[in-house]
């Protein structure tokens, strides 16, 4: 039997392995430590992209000239995975918060103003027109109408610009920070302590989805009962 | 005297060509008066009411709503869809207080009232229900019960019960006239069906097609409530129906291949009377 012997604990850890090593980094705190460094940071720079993703958002379906000329950048910029701007964001901070602060934000902010673009764009017309025939206009009709009817692909957007910003946040971390999960993760690397990096990855996928099904998730399906979305 | 339109054209400018929808459209509704415009699909019916709520722009001529030119929508002159534009985020009773709300009215008072309508409507039970909770019928009665609470003199309504089945149809026409006794209100209402508009209103425009234009105008004046079943209606329908062949098979001609005669599609024996298929 000799593929056994290509299973090295140094390659795959095994379960046990990790399970003690996740034991004791909760125990000698620096998980805590390390979680709510990461959440401070995906707390501040998500925030921040969602105000400024919601006022370019709306500053673009409010301003055809905008529309016309930052669309196309702002669908061009999207593509570019956030990580990318971290040379220039520690050229302009520094080697600090902001520097990743700034790509958690930047990671999130361009996918919650394409949603709020194209869930106003797309609401059904007959929703405006009614509205306004019930003497809606100006900022009534943005808040009464249009920004409720444009809530489902809002979310959603909410939804996609979170883990696109979580996604940031591990990346600036694991090449720029002092502290948080992606650094601690890097130390299990340069320690060749493959059970530590495992422990770690575990950790950030059960943070992302108990944040995508417990947050978002829970606001969606309230959404979609309201509208009847869901019946098939 | 509550809506004059004067020497009203419209033209749509598409990629291709230019269509001339409406042609020197002249015509008054008067206070507390039931109105139907009734013609073929297509031939600008709801392009003029768009153009009396304020939601479209005329090309020339103009609208003057209780001596004061339209220059846009507004809660004088509230409009009902063939869909029921029902806002899905609200439930039932929020979005019959939707335009009370608007207008500033405080909430004891707009609940009381929204009841109120509802219970013309009879729909109370349903207050707290969500709009896809509710079938066709029940959403055209919510409909109609907010657009009644904004107390406008003038309705206006673009065949808001051409998507329901006959039955419930049938229904809402009755109960409407109920209502429009009981308000009083200019409706103003637009429909391709004949019997419905016989069935309902004091006066009947009937619209011709490619250009829009007024052909003529009937009187109707039976007790009310009417039944469908009256037989003065069905005197009166076949008169009508005489007027619009003409315009029907102009559309028809227009839409379909130059083969076509009434003939060999007879449509104008639907059994709804509808005039064309309904749009
Ligand atoms: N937005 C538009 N753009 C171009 N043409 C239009 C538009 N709206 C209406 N039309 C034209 O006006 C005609 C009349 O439309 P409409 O008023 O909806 O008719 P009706 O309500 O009587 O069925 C249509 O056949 C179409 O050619
Ligand atoms: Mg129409």
């Amino acid at each position: 039997m000799d593929w056994l012997r290509l299973w090295k604990p140094y390659i795959f850890p095994s379960p046990i392995a990790v399970f003690t090593t996740l034991w004791s980094l909760i125990l000698d705190g620096t998980m805590s430590i390390a979680v709510l460094a990461s959440a401070k940071r995906i707390f501040l720079g998500y925030i921040l992209s969602i105000i400024i993703g919601i006022v370019v958002g709306l500053a673009i379906v409010r301003f055809k000239y905008l529309d016309e000329n930052v669309s196309p950048l702002i669908l061009g910029l999207q593509t570019l995975p956030s990580i990318c701007w971290l040379p220039f964001s520690i050229l302009w901070f520094g080697l600090n918060e902001s520097a990743i602060i700034f790509v958690i934000t930047i990671g999130s902010t361009f996918a919650v103003s394409i949603a709020i673009e194209s869930g106003m764009k797309n609401i059904n017309p007959l929703f405006v027109r009614a509205a306004k025939t019930m003497g809606a206009k100006g900022f009534s009709l943005y808040w009464n109408v249009i920004i409720p009817a444009s809530l489902p692909s809002i979310i959603s957007g909410l939804k996609q610009g979170w883990s696109f910003a979580w996604r940031a946040l591990m990346a600036g971390e694991m090449i720029s920070a002092t502290k948080g999960l992606g650094q601690v993760l890097m130390v299990g690397r340069d320690l060749a302590d493959i059970s530590q990096v495992m422990a770690i990855m575990i950790v950030i996928v059960v943070l992302g989805v108990a944040v995508d099904k417990l947050i978002f998730g829970k606001v969606e399906i309230n959404i979609r009962q309201k509208w009847g979305l869901d019946k098939a | 005297m509550s809506v004059v339109v004067e020497n009203l054209s419209k033209s749509f400018i598409t990629k291709n060509d230019k269509i001339n929808t409406l042609d020197n459209i002249n015509v008054e509704f008067h206070k507390g008066e039931f109105v139907c415009i009734l013609g073929p699909s297509g031939c600008g019916k709801s392009t003029l009411l768009n153009i009396i709520a304020g939601l479209e722009k005329e090309t020339a001529g103009r609208v003057i709503c209780n001596g004061k030119e339209v220059k846009g929508a507004g809660p004088d002159r509230v409009v009902m869809f063939q869909e029921s534009a029902l806002f899905p985020w609200l439930k039932v009773i929020d979005n019959v207080e939707f335009g009370m709300k608007l207008a500033g009215i405080p909430k004891d008072e707009r609940r009381e009232k929204a009841i109120k309508y509802l219970k013309m409507v009879h729909l109370t039970r349903f207050q707290d229900s969500y709009i896809h909770e509710l079938s066709g019928g029940m959403r055209q009665r919510v409909a109609l019960a907010r657009a009644l609470t904004l107390d406008s003199e003038i309705l206006l309504m673009d065949e808001p019960f051409a998507a329901l089945d006959s039955q419930t149809k049938n229904l809402l026409q009755l109960e409407l006239q109920q209502i429009w006794l009981e308000t009083r209100k200019n409706i103003i209402f637009v429909t391709h069906n004949v019997e419905e508009a016989v069935l309902l209103a004091d006066r009947v425009i009937v619209m011709s097609a490619n250009p829009g234009t007024i052909k003529k105008e009937f009187h109707i004046q039976l007790a009310r409530p009417r039944q469908p079943e009256n037989i003065d209606l069905a005197y009166l329908a076949a008169d009508i129906m005489k007027e619009l062949k003409e315009e029907v098979e102009k559309v028809a001609k227009a839409e379909f291949d130059t083969d076509w005669t009434s003939k060999k599609d007879p449509i104008l024996s639907d059994s709804d009377s509808n005039m064309g298929t309904g749009i």
